[in-house]
């Protein structure tokens, strides 16, 4: 039997796949409810609670006509009573025709696609991947953008904890990006990221202060800068508020200039950007439902 | 003392056994460990801080009347990619065996990551050797993450 096709890294996915998620995502947007699932099964898994990415995926496999079973909380799992994940994942795999899994462990995903005989699409696993929140935000740049290629993107925040920069990162190496990075310099890029962009000849500049590059780019991809990942306080209360966005910022940026956040926010961007037609961040989480059908229907082979 | 210079022997010739020439000094107390040299009872002989062309300083471990397997073996290329083996038979190399460091590495060492699943289930540890020399550095198959030579746990 062929292994099943999963995708619990953003780089399972080649660059023809990306694109090809993408139209499908366009065909959802336009017609959301489609009956491809027809009554299949599958489970959702969160072994962590992620209350947002779950309704995410829930609506997503309603919408196609799907069935859900599975768990939000991992008290109610009898892994709490000790049963290994090898073998929840291999009982549960018996019992649906793919897994959608969120684990607090780093690499749960891979280890489950191994074990599965059903498709593993990776909902979070720590802070290691959460790959369809990186397509989801490809959907988002190359719907507001028309391409997403030559664009000059400006990734805002905690560049060094930040999963949704790394993958979007690799996601985007593929399309000829200039990449402005905004970090306080204990939060800056790993230099694992940077070789990968310098081997890519892709250009990068890295800032300290956001107010310089908000005016040149097409898209502005903010972040949380978490108090917990200072080691030094007095570091963090120096640069808390040099990484919030404010309406008033966004006076002379580019007219097709939008604005990503992976959320939840905090502060860092201020409500009355909210109002602001460059603000997408809502629309980019409604963008995750049609990403998400899209990746159902390619991972299980659907006709859409 | 001069030791070092011409053929002389700093470390004494054994009649049958396995000679590993070519560890980098500062890993050979790593690489009598990981061999599990303490629990042999047959003599062992090693020189520290020899002087070596390729690698600065090296050191040389002898070992009477021990054969290594092949996963044995396996488990020195990671902290030894340049060393060389040389099995002995009454006093004549017959047959010497260069290690290469494997492209992928699984079951030899821990992941340094401790949110990594394979440290909290009972999952076999899998690497892809991502940087081979001078010191090895490996990304694991699930967390992704980069454990450095200073961070090997050897299983
Ligand atoms: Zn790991």
């Amino acid at each position: 039997m062929n292994k099943a096709k999963s995708l619990v890294s953003i780089t399972d996915f080649d660059v023809e796949e990306y694109l090809k998620i993408l139209e499908l995502a366009a065909k959802f947007e336009a017609n959301s409810y489609r009956n491809v699932l027809n009554g299949r099964v599958i489970a959702s898994l969160f072994f962590e609670p992620s209350t947002r990415t779950r309704l995410s995926f829930e609506s997503a496999i309603n919408r196609l006509g799907g069935r859900v079973i599975g768990f939000s909380d991992i008290e109610t799992t009898s892994s709490t009573k000790g049963e290994t994940l090898h073998d929840t994942i291999k009982i549960i795999s018996n019992y649906c025709d793919l897994i959608v899994m969120r684990h607090p462990l780093e690499g749960a995903a891979k280890f489950a696609s191994e074990v599965a005989n059903v498709p593993i699409i990776n909902a979070g696993d720590g802070a290691n991947q959460h790959p369809t929140q990186t397509l989801l935000d490809m959907y988002s740049i190359t719907k507001t953008q028309g391409t997403l290629s030559n664009l000059s993107i400006a990734l805002i925040g905690d560049l060094k904890y930040g999963r949704t920069v790394h993958s979007l990162i690799m996601a985007m190496k593929h399309f000829n990006p200039t990449f402005h990075l905004v970090a306080p310099p204990e939060l800056a890029l790993p230099n694992e990221y940077k070789t990968i962009l310098k081997e890519n000849n892709i250009p990068f500049y890295e800032h300290t202060d956001m107010s310089s590059v908000l005016n040149e780019v097409d898209i502005v991809y903010m972040t949380r800068v978490q108090k917990e990942r200072f080691s030094d306080l007095m570091e963090y209360e120096k640069t808390k508020n040099t990484y919030i966005l404010r309406n008033e910022m966004l006076a002379h940026t580019k007219a097709n200039m939008k604005i990503l956040h992976p959320l939840p926010r905090v502060n860092e961007i201020q409500q009355d950007v909210d109002e602001n037609p460059k603000a997408y961040y809502f629309e980019q989480a409604r963008n995750g439902v049609f990403t998400r059908q899209a990746i159902i229907s390619y991972l299980l082979q659907l006709n859409v | 003392m001069g030791n070092i210079q011409g053929k002389q022997m700093v470390v004494s010739a054994i009649q049958n056994g396995t000679v590993i020439d070519h560890i980098p000094s500062k890993n050979l107390f790593k690489v009598i460990s990981i061999l599990k040299l303490e629990n042999i009872d047959t003599q062992i002989t090693f020189g520290l801080n020899l002087e070596s062309k390729k690698l600065g300083s090296k050191a040389i471990i002898k070992i009477a009347d021990k054969f290594f397997m092949q996963d044995e073996i396996n488990k020195i290329a990671i902290l030894a990619p340049e060393a060389k083996l040389s099995i002995i038979k009454d006093y004549q190399i017959v047959e010497k065996k260069v290690l290469t460091c494997p492209d992928q590495v699984q079951g030899i060492t821990r992941c340094f990551n401790p949110k990594c699943v394979t440290n909290h289930q009972n999952i076999t540890p899998k690497f892809t050797v991502i940087e081979k020399s001078p010191n090895v550095s490996l990304r694991c198959e699930y967390c992704e993450k980069i454990t450095d030579f200073e961070h090997f746990k050897f299983i």
